[in-house]
């Protein structure tokens, strides 16, 4: 299932999402392309992953709906800033692409890659984790229903295995 | 030029006859300088997030394009997110402006000496980043055009101005994130915020 960026573009939109916040990531270069060619969004580039805790706060402030898209290296560039998130209960949607997880081959990516899961629960994130391709639209749609309709902060990790195994050897050879 | 600027005597005549002005403050004593020149459900005050007050100011502008955004914040929390200026230089949010209250000093923690102090000129960096206007205030002359510009004509804006390093009474805003988050969406939304 090779069309799960677009199954998720379009659940994002369905969910009323208006303003994206992003660090490139080969993960979510497909949905990172869908979000800025649409008319209805805003994709906004970041120049590390914190920004998007405030860019997404400051959004739901005046009214529009955020997600944040990062690799799981990330995540703990966001941690502070969470605590905003969680003391005024803002919603917020974090779509996770993994790294350090499932047959990695850049040692630096998997302490963080490893310890994903439990830094976000321990700032009160809701995890919920994809495993498959088909399960990933789904989840998104859970997690964005619970952040804006539950004022939560939900994260949805994308496995590596359903990404693929990233190696210099394969980058090179594209 | 030294500064004879003080600090809330400038925020209070940025913020006078304010309107509609959505503000958003940064921890610590510029939360304090908005609130003194008076309170109000449309001031958004931080009392953690070192380093996103600028961010929240950007989410904020692209959300409400119609609306001015000012965000107030000082030296020390600026220079935490100073990624945050190349962020909104590549957004160029009209509606924005980001202004610094520099005494040179981390005020809450016992006035150590940040950056600035040594000379690190943060309106260089927003010019740099590509900021409508960006400049350095020192004197009270300059602060009536900094005021038109947060008002009314095309930013984003950047300003740093220079004031003098107080120790000045505590003006608290409320503490409670959800209440401030809560009235915020309520003043600028209406009643039927919160039913979304």
């Amino acid at each position: 299932m090779k069309d799960w960026p677009e199954k998720l573009f379009r659940t994002l939109k369905e969910s009323g999402v208006r303003q994206v916040g992003y660090v490139p990531d080969a993960g979510h270069k497909r949905l990172i392309e869908l979000c800025i060619a649409d008319k209805e969004m805003r994709a906004v580039v970041l120049s590390t992953e914190e920004e998007g805790i405030g860019l997404t706060a400051g959004a739901w402030l005046g009214g529009v709906r955020g997600a944040l898209l990062m690799q799981s290296s990330g995540v703990g560039n966001c941690i502070n800033a969470l605590g905003m998130t969680r003391e005024c209960r803002f919603p917020l949607l974090m779509l996770i692409t993994m790294r350090g997880q499932f047959g990695e081959f850049n040692p630096w990516q998997v302490p963080m890659g490893q310890a994903t899961p439990g830094v976000l629960s321990a700032m009160g994130v809701v995890v919920h984790e994809a495993n498959s391709a088909e399960a990933i639209a789904p989840m998104v749609d859970a997690a964005a229903r619970l952040a804006f309709g539950s004022y939560q902060a939900a994260a949805v990790l994308i496995s590596q295995a359903v990404i693929g195994i990233k190696s210099f050897q394969e980058q090179a050879a594209r | 030029m030294k500064t004879m600027l003080h600090r809330r005597q400038v925020v209070e005549m940025l913020l006078k006859d304010r309107k509609d002005l959505l503000v958003v403050a940064g921890l610590g004593s510029t939360a304090w300088d908005i609130t003194a020149a008076g309170d109000s459900p449309l001031n958004f005050p931080l009392w953690g997030a070192m380093g996103n007050a600028a961010m929240i100011g950007l989410g904020l502008a692209l959300a409400q394009p119609a609306r001015r955004v000012l965000v107030i914040t000082g030296d020390g929390e600026m220079l935490m997110g100073l990624g945050s200026l190349a962020t909104i230089g590549v957004q160029q949010p009209a509606n924005l402006s980001v202004v610094v209250i520099d005494n040179e000093r981390y005020g809450e923690t016992g006035m150590q000496a940040t950056h600035t102090a040594d000379g690190v000129d943060l309106a260089k960096v927003a010019r740099a980043c590509g900021f409508a206007s960006a400049r350095q205030v020192r004197g009270p002359g300059q602060l009536a055009g900094l005021r038109g510009a947060i008002h009314g004509a095309r930013g984003p804006h950047f300003a740093q101005i220079k004031v003098l390093a107080e120790k000045l009474p505590l003006v608290l805003p409320p503490r409670d994130g959800g209440v401030l988050k809560s009235r915020f969406r309520k003043a600028l939304l209406g009643e039927a915020a919160d039913l979304d």
